[in-house]
């Protein structure tokens, strides 16, 4: 038996496809652990869990990005350490991005 | 800093307050990420109009989706003529670069464990890295209601729809994103959001471990694949760090 070509839905069905797997995702975590008991060593995990998603995230992307995003990552953690507002690192951050990216670093 | 949960007691199990004032103070929590989600939904704008895409199919892509790195990466496979081999593929890669939520579902799992299976069935279609970022915090802080989650989300959702129009139709004025650091936008919330989880030297090990595996699988593989082991490996590491408690 073989499907008919997707056709004029190819894009709907695409968009579709993306959908179903991004909710996936987002209920797979929650579910599987809903099956894990929460011993002290589950629990101390899930405690390290989200400082390692952000330095796991962000490392390797710098790196990918390059010297101007690491100091611009740098100026935006500072700013966020001494004001304590995410609005304010974000535009010290994307500041700083701009201001390397136009001058050619 | 307070350990909220750490210190969580069984007799704190009962309580799942989710409130009307818990989802104003989570629109007012994700005030402040919104104007770089303003800008990131343009940036997706435009690149979908540069591929294309009418208005309505960006639309749907933002609704139903609703995933600002994925929708850009799928940007980049986008085509005009679709085989079901290319819709496969393109959602898999969308679950590769989504694999983090997760992650991000586990680690707010303990949080979520107290809610009917259908609010959380709810809520988290509109669960995204910002609202990840606003909860954690929200947690650490020893915040309890779930209204915050879901304040924060539906928010987010509606911007993140509405601010996708003026970018489809201005697609050309922001042609370039990386000009204005565009693709920096979530890298710099992750990064801010060291500070509030910072909690002493001691916590250190394991993203000390979590950067280490992460640089190493970006190095050996392409694509997102890294935040998946070098999260779960700071995970394990905080595991069994028996005086991390």
């Amino acid at each position: 038996m073989t499907l008919p070509d997707p056709g004029a839905w190819g894009a709907v069905l695409a968009i579709g496809a993306m959908a179903v797997a991004t909710y996936l995702c987002r209920l797979a975590g929650v579910v599987l652990m809903s099956f894990v008991p929460l011993t002290p060593h589950v629990r101390r995990g899930l405690a390290a869990l989200p400082g390692s998603i952000v330095v796991a995230t962000v490392l390797p992307l710098i790196e990918r990005l390059g010297l101007a995003a690491a100091v611009a990552l740098l100026a935006a953690v500072g700013a966020m350490f001494v004001t304590r507002s995410e609005l304010v690192a974000l535009l010290t951050g994307m500041a700083m991005i701009s201001a390397a990216r136009l001058l050619g670093f | 800093m307070p350990l909220p949960q750490d210190a969580e007691t069984p007799t704190a199990a009962s309580a799942a307050p989710l409130t009307l004032q818990g989802m104003l103070l989570g629109v007012r929590k994700v005030s402040v990420l919104m104007p770089g989600i303003v800008v990131f939904a343009v940036a997706f704008g435009a690149a979908a109009a540069a591929k294309g895409m009418s208005l309505a199919q960006t639309l749907m892509m933002s609704a139903f989706v609703y995933g600002g790195v994925s929708q850009l990466v799928a940007m980049e496979l986008w085509r005009p003529e679709w085989s079901w081999g290319a819709i496969a593929g393109l959602a898999v890669v969308t679950a590769t670069v989504n694999a983090r939520m997760i992650l991000q579902g586990a680690s707010l799992q303990p949080w979520f464990a107290r809610y009917p299976k259908a609010i959380n069935a709810f809520h988290l279609f509109f669960f995204t890295d910002a609202n990840w970022l606003i909860g954690t915090r929200y947690r650490s802080e020893g915040g309890r209601d779930l209204g915050v989650l879901v304040g924060a989300g539906l928010a987010l959702w509606i911007v993140w729809i509405v601010a996708t129009v003026p970018g489809h139709m201005l697609g050309a004025l922001v042609a370039d994103p990386r000009r204005y650091g565009i693709d920096l936008v979530m890298p710099i919330f992750f990064a801010a959001m060291i500070v509030p989880l910072w909690r002493g030297s001691r916590g250190l090990v394991p993203w000390v471990v979590a950067g280490c595996v992460a640089l190493l699988t970006a190095k050996l593989v392409d694509g997102y694949a890294f935040i998946i082991t070098g999260s779960l490996a700071g995970a394990v590491t905080g595991a069994f760090r028996d005086d991390a408690a």
